[in-house]
């Protein structure tokens, strides 16, 4: 016999389903709420840093955009610091929520471009995006990541982990200059890298 | 400070094919594993400012003339992590259907009635305790396009955040003694008993208000976090 070890074990997920957006966005569901809907707020005026738009679609593997899907973004500031945490921009949530339009499965995020954040052994994490997605068919949430086509995401240490490596431009955005285009591809030839962080 | 490391036997695989939506849903390779950056080890935040005052009550929230007709009950509990501390203050927004089954939701067409005074979402703080409690109607079966007869349990929808975006959870509650629970391939994805009976919230009937209302109790544990013992590299706990 041992000692027995006490912890929890975590509630399992289940899936989001597809009235997902009656809880989290009541505004898309049809639903208006007291009190605003969390996380479409925007960026404040006075919060610094480039604006950016990222839109894009997620796909099932059949080449079919999700149209219920939900998805949250937690990013860093423009100086490369999560709110919370000392010398973070004031005013700056860092999280969003984005709903794609019901029909053609289009999104779109209105926000800033973050700085580089420290990743393990003091290097640098090149500037990204944290993506969450849920949706019917989803048991538990996908997180990936979103870089940047126009930063140098040469030294990324998450990137550099990825095999083989020309999965590694799925987390890639494409355009320049503020407007960027991202695509999630749940499954197949183009699928998208999902993180188990 | 990072979180341990999430049990991916005791959660629902990706791919659970009685669950026929998870089939061109589910990636087929593999996960990336990583170990947590500042990325996943913060996350958002949110205070009293942030929801209505009275959203933790679907009865009241969205009426309009009258109480919402059905089974009032109470559900509350506790979110703790997996080293068993409270996670306090941390938001949880809950979503379901009305007492027969019908979602205030755009794209539900089911032909049980919308109810009026009944929206079916609202959001509640925990405690400094990890304490919560919301007041509703016990939302019923419905029908939905899966198998040709296939009906979900009652279930209360529950999506809680910790304090850690890798902490992030969305699940399903469902009632004691509900006799659709372990014929649905929603529940089933979930291949451990013990991990379905975690989500199955027991009758509270000590906790219930006499000739008002029944209780449910339902606690939450979300992913543990530790300080890291040994490691090269300078990072505060």
């Amino acid at each position: 016999m041992v000692q027995v070890l006490d912890d929890l074990k975590e509630t399992p997920s289940q899936t989001a389903g597809p009235y997902v957006h009656l809880g989290l966005a009541p505004a898309a569901a049809g639903v208006a709420r007291p009190g605003r809907d969390l996380g479409f707020g925007g960026v404040p005026g006075g919060v610094p840093g480039p604006r950016i738009r990222v839109t894009g679609r997620v796909f099932d593997g059949m080449g079919a955009p999700v149209t219920d899907v939900l998805i949250e973004v937690w990013q860093a500031d423009a100086g490369g610091f999560y709110p919370g945490q000392p010398g973070a921009a004031p005013g700056f949530a860092g999280w969003a929520r984005v709903v794609p339009d019901f029909d053609t499965g289009l999104f779109a995020l209105d926000t800033i471009l973050p700085g580089a954040v420290p990743g393990p052994g003091g290097r640098l994490l090149a500037p990204h995006l944290s993506l969450w997605l849920v949706a019917r068919g989803i048991n538990t949430g996908l997180q990936t990541r979103m870089y940047f086509p126009d930063r140098d995401n040469a030294a990324d240490p998450v990137l550099s982990l990825i095999e083989p490596p020309r999965r590694r431009r799925t987390l890639i955005a494409t355009g320049a200059d503020g407007a960027y285009r991202f695509d999630i591809h749940l499954q197949g030839d183009r699928e998208t890298v999902f993180l188990d962080v | 400070m990072t979180l341990y490391q999430r049990d991916r036997s005791w959660h629902p695989p990706a791919l659970t094919p009685d669950y026929k939506t998870s089939v061109a849903r589910s990636p087929r390779l593999p996960l990336l594993s990583l170990e947590g950056t500042v990325s996943e080890l913060t996350g958002p935040r949110f205070g009293h400012g942030d929801i209505a005052p009275g959203d933790a009550d679907l009865i009241a929230n969205h009426a309009k003339d009258g109480d919402p007709i059905g089974e009032r009950i109470i559900v509350h509990g506790r979110v703790l992590d997996e080293n068993r501390r409270p996670v306090p203050q941390t938001l949880i927004e809950i979503w379901q259907a009305n007492a027969g089954g019908r979602y205030r939701h755009r794209k539900d067409g089911y032909l049980a009635p919308i109810d009026p005074n009944f929206g079916g979402c609202g959001r509640v703080l925990t405690d400094d305790q990890g304490h919560y409690a919301f007041r509703t109607v016990k939302p019923g079966a419905y029908p939905w396009r899966n198998g040709v007869n296939s009906w979900r349990p009652a279930h209360i929808h529950l999506s809680v955040f910790g304090h850690a975006f890798a902490q992030r959870l969305i699940t399903q509650m469902y009632f004691e003694g509900d006799t659709l629970i372990a014929r649905c391939p929603i529940v089933n994805a979930i291949p451990d008993p013990r991990a379905i009976a975690a989500l199955i919230a027991p009758l509270d009937l000590n906790q219930a208000v006499p000739l008002d209302c029944l209780v449910y109790r339902f606690d939450i544990v979300l992913r543990g976090r530790r300080s890291t013992v040994f490691e090269n590299r300078p990072e505060g706990n």
